[in-house]
């Protein structure tokens, strides 16, 4: 039962893993120590070598034995147990692997291995020095999961810890040690999403990717090759803003699909932890782009590389500490590595910034004086402009870090980030974006050409009338459509189109040119779309579900109180600007249907996740399942059925958004289902529903006498007793033999359609069971009470409840598409510079021979020169 | 060397402009005493209050919520870490694991002698490291 050895061997794959960084990170070292660039100590170099290797080997296997853990349920384990449960599909078993700390580090640990092995491939030149300081990260991360103590500092939390050796104090294991829970707890229901399991490896991977210029730059440093790291960092640096921008627009797309704030960015701390590096990211890279044209801002260049990195490690710092405890929603538990986590930051900050300090002086600069007309100028304003905003969300973010650090000190702080953090960081954010759109399609402009007053003015006017002439258009439309647009807005659709067109008028001027493509142009056209699709779909989302009745409790607070909830009756039609809106039921969802299913339909059995079709089930035309039939339901999520038909054009679309009462996290989990339209989205999500775990009121239980074939009327609706037949075998009954069970066969009339109703009456030894059967569409509950066989007459007892409901939040966010679309297009124009820029490191590198690996006697060496 | 001086100024300008409006913008954790003072120097500021709910056993005192009359509308009484009791509105759904919460987080302000809050923040036990295990106990008999 009880399987120690893969865990133990995962562990020491750990531990394996930690010695051979090490060992690697020392070795490298002394294999690049004293000795010029590309010049290596052989025997050095292969220990290198071998134990990067190894510690690559350990890493896959440390990943595959927790992997086999989750997969094979092996609950003895905390982490199987705490994250995976029987359930679960295969690829959110990935989802597991990386839902806890220790997995999210391994997957961190697993892209550096595969980027070190890269370098080692494609990087000889820069290889020892380059991967000294991979290894060196390596070791500290793998030190992140060892889980070992020493004198008494616990090192790290391992994956393979024992449930038994987490909860020492349950008394279950003090019973029986090998003990084995049946099911894990499971996955967070909110990270069940396709999403969850290609965004946090996709935002890892841009993670790891700073990395690369950072290594480079400091083995740049290092080695005193102040200036060749620049080409080779450079396509790396493109590859990383590629990556994270993608993966951090993956995660505002899966918050906007699955959580309920009603957008895509909620400014939570851990959003902007990782928002923060990627635009000290992009910035550097335009700082590498400036020193490759025109040999200028090399020292901006190494501050904002090595500022990135370190941004990324202070984020993982906020995100994994406990730190932000009580101010975000995502931050992971706190595992008590703060400490180490420190060691971490303050390492390489020490480090890289005593290396840049030391080689301040000798970075070369240029005694140029940028002009106005020069477009250099103005890309490092952009940059600049960048760096801004990310100082801004740093400033902001880190309230709980001074909090954190002054009760620290011993002075008691009680700072709070801003109330309403939207407006605060709207209120810089918004300009930034603006700045960026005018800047990145001004200095894109004059990028391709020489520049003077006139040329400038000639290029500039074409894209400066057409965005004139867009942004009054639009304006006229705004109003048009009865909604305000106010200066700032005004500002910001300029801007944005500005940035749109004028990039686009020197992409195409380029294609005719036939001189090369723009990567740089594509990637600021996406960036501009970004703008205007979140200022249309931000400044103009609007809630359609305002509701103006039950004004009771509030008029005292009348003038400015939003009220965004709608109640919805079942089977009740209400308006909703411009709809007519209904709740029609609850569904389930069935593994391999294509449609989620009715619960009305549905038998529940002591088996949650197994049901019997009342009815036959169809979808299309396709009958899926006869009534009878057993069928497996995902029990977690119940689907709401709302209807929405326009009322001006009859057209209908149903959305079902989906709520959980889930146990584990308290109370209800909402999630929205968005109906896409070309120009805008319909969200829709529950905000309450009646207590589910509170009994539903009952009436009073009415008895009727009926015969067969007799009408029963119940409220406003009316059922026929149309017989007796044997009862199914159903669930709960567990019928023996000798037992008697009949049930009734009523059909109910409703608004919209009619209910098959089944009540059963059992008789086993004298004694009578009754088996109710409730129509939830109505609140009506029917129980088979008694048998008069000698007259034919049969009892019913009838009572009735309130109707189900539902509260319901619903808007509208206008043009959202431009917001995704611009982010597939910056996503181009990245992979379009990745490629040029590759191509450009790998001529010259062609050019040069591969030096061949010095071997010098120990004794030779010079002593040491860098600090 | 002069647009860079000026570049560096503008930029030095702007990182200080910015900590000085982060400053203003920046919330606090106060009690409900010192929440009441804002409101009567009419402070417009939004603050954060962290309280309990009072407690009969497991019945929570004072909740009031009726969908079916309001959905917009749910009141309850915190109790801050000074034990002080105050009446608090908020114009939305009630929360539905707030019956669950050990600690609860408002932000909002103090208005005609009531509490309105705009967000308020659980904290579920739950969303700790869980503790025990279901059908630990009955499995071992």
């Amino acid at each position: 039962m009880l399987n120690t050895f893969i865990g133990d061997f995962g562990h020491l794959s750990i531990i394996v893993a930690f010695v051979a960084a090490t060992v690697a990170a020392y070795s490298y070292f002394m294999a690049a120590r004293n000795q010029p660039l590309g010049e290596t100590d052989a025997s050095w170099l292969r220990i290198a070598r071998g134990s990067f290797l190894l510690h690559g080997a350990a890493v896959v296997s440390v990943i595959t034995c927790l992997f086999i853990i989750i997969h094979s349920h092996r609950y003895e384990y905390y982490y199987a147990w705490s994250h995976s449960s029987n359930h679960l599909p295969v690829y959110y078993m990935i989802s597991c692997f990386w839902e806890g700390q220790e997995g999210s580090f391994l997957l961190w640990i697993f892209w550096h291995v595969c980027l070190g092995l890269a370098i080692m491939r494609f990087n000889r030149k820069w290889e020892a020095p380059v991967m000294a300081v991979f290894a060196f990260v390596q070791l500290f991360l793998t030190s992140m999961i060892l889980g070992v103590v020493l004198l008494n500092v616990k090192i790290g939390s391992s994956p393979f810890i024992l449930l038994r050796d987490f909860l020492t104090d349950l008394p279950v294991f003090k019973l029986n040690p090998n003990f084995v829970p049946k099911d894990g707890t499971g996955l967070n229901p909110l990270l069940q999403n396709y999403w969850m399991v290609i965004h946090p490896p996709t935002l890892f991977l841009g993670f790891a990717l700073t990395l690369v210029p950072f290594a480079f730059a400091i083995a740049g440093l290092w080695k005193g090759e102040l200036t060749k790291w620049v080409k080779p960092a450079l396509p790396w640096a493109l590859f990383g803003g590629l990556v994270l921008g993608v993966g951090i627009m993956m995660g505002a797309y899966w918050a906007y699909e699955t959580l309920n704030f009603g957008g895509y960015w909620n400014w939570d701390p851990v959003e902007n932890a990782v928002y923060i590096p990627w635009l000290v990211l992009v910035a550097s890279v335009h700082g590498m782009v400036l020193w490759r044209r025109s040999k200028t801002a090399l020292r901006t260049s190494f501050v904002l590389v090595i500022t990135t990195f370190l941004l990324v490690l202070y984020a993982t710092f906020l995100t994994r500490s406990g730190v932000l405890g009580n101010a975000s929603v995502h931050s992971f538990t706190d595992l008590g590595l703060s400490g180490q986590l420190i060691v971490y930051l303050a390492a390489f900050v020490v480090l890289a910034i005593g290396l840049l300090w030391y080689r301040w002086k000798e970075i070369p600069i240029t005694d140029k004086e940028l002009t106005t007309y020069n477009s250099e100028l103005w890309v490092f304003v952009g940059a600049t402009v960048l760096c801004l905003g990310a100082f801004q969300v740093l400033v902001t973010t880190s309230i709980p870090v001074y909090n954190a650090f002054l009760g620290f000190v011993g002075i008691k702080s009680n700072l709070a980030l801003p109330a309403d953090q939207i407006a605060h960081y709207t209120k810089f954010q918004l300009w930034m974006g603006v700045l960026i759109a005018l800047l990145s399609g001004i200095a894109q402009v004059m990028w391709w050409q020489k520049n003077d007053k006139e040329s400038l003015t000639n290029s500039l006017t074409v894209p400066g009338i057409l965005t004139l002439l867009g942004a009054s258009l639009i304006i006229l439309l705004v109003r048009y459509n009865k909604l305000q647009i106010s200066p700032v807005y005004i500002v910001v659709l300029t801007a944005g189109l500005f940035g749109v067109l004028a990039n686009l008028s020197m992409v195409l001027t380029l294609v005719k040119r036939k001189v090369s493509l723009s990567g740089g142009g594509v990637a600021h056209i996406g960036i501009a779309l970004m703008l205007l699709g979140i200022l249309a779909s931000a400044g103009y989302s609007n809630i359609i579900s305002k509701n103006s009745s039950g004004l009771l409790y509030s008029r005292e607070f009348t003038e400015e109180i939003n009220r965004d909830n709608v109640l919805l009756w079942r089977n009740e039609s209400a308006p909703m600007d411009g709809y007519d809106v209904s709740y029609t039921g609850q569904y389930f969802e069935v593994p391999g249907l294509p449609e989620y299913v009715n619960k009305e339909v549905l038998f529940r059995t002591d088996d949650e996740y197994k049901a019997l079709a009342r009815a036959d089930i169809k979808q299309g035309d396709k009958v899926y399942y006869k009534a009878g039939d057993t069928l497996n339901i995902l029990p977690e999520n119940t689907y709401y059925r709302v209807e929405y038909k326009d009322k001006k054009t009859g057209e209908a679309f149903v959305l079902y958004p989906r709520a959980q009462a889930n146990e584990e996290m308290g109370g209800l989990l909402a999630s929205p289902d968005i109906k896409k339209f070309l120009t805008h989205d319909i969200y829709s999500h529950i905000a309450a529903t009646p207590d589910p775990n509170k009994e539903k009121d009952w009436s009073e239980v009415k008895e009727h006498v009926l015969s067969v074939g007799d009408t029963l009327f119940v409220n406003d609706y009316f059922g026929v007793f149309r017989g007796v037949e044997p009862a199914h075998e159903t669930a709960g009954l567990g019928l023996k033999k000798g037992d008697l069970a009949i049930q009734a066969d009523f059909m109910v009339y409703g608004e919209k359609k009619q209910y098959h109703v089944h009540p059963v009456f059992v008789v086993r030894n004298r004694l009578i069971g009754r088996v109710p059967d409730e129509v939830e569409d109505i609140g009506l509950r029917l129980s088979f009470v008694n048998v008069d066989p000698t007259k034919g007459k049969f009892t019913f007892g009838v009572s009735t409840t309130q109707k189900d409901y539902i509260i319901l939040k619903a808007m509208q966010k206008p043009f959202i598409n431009l917001l995704w679309s611009g982010t597939l297009l910056m996503a181009v124009g990245f992979g379009m510079a990745i490629v040029r820029r590759r191509r450009e490191a790998r001529e010259t590198v062609a050019a040069i021979p591969e030096p061949a690996t010095a071997r010098r006697p120990r004794a030779l060496r010079q002593p040491e020169k860098v600090a | 060397m002069k647009k860079s001086h000026i570049l560096v100024l503008a930029v030095i300008a702007a990182a200080i402009g910015i900590i000085l409006s982060t400053a203003g913008d920046v919330s606090q954790y106060v009690s409900f005493k010192e929440a009441r003072e804002l409101a009567a120097e009419g402070s417009p500021t939004k603050v954060h209050v962290v309280g309990r709910l009072p407690r009969d056993g497991q019945r929570i005192l004072g909740l009031e919520y009726n969908p079916t009359l309001d959905p917009n509308y749910f009141a309850f009484t915190l109790v801050d870490t000074n034990r002080i009791a105050q009446r608090v509105v908020y114009f939305n759904p009630k929360p539905q694991d707030f019956d669950k919460s050990e600690q609860i987080v408002i932000t909002g302000s103090m208005r005609n002698n009531v509490f309105v809050a705009d967000k308020i923040l659980l904290k579920c036990p739950s969303k700790y490291v869980e503790k025990d295990i279901k059908g630990a106990t009955a499995s071992v008999n």
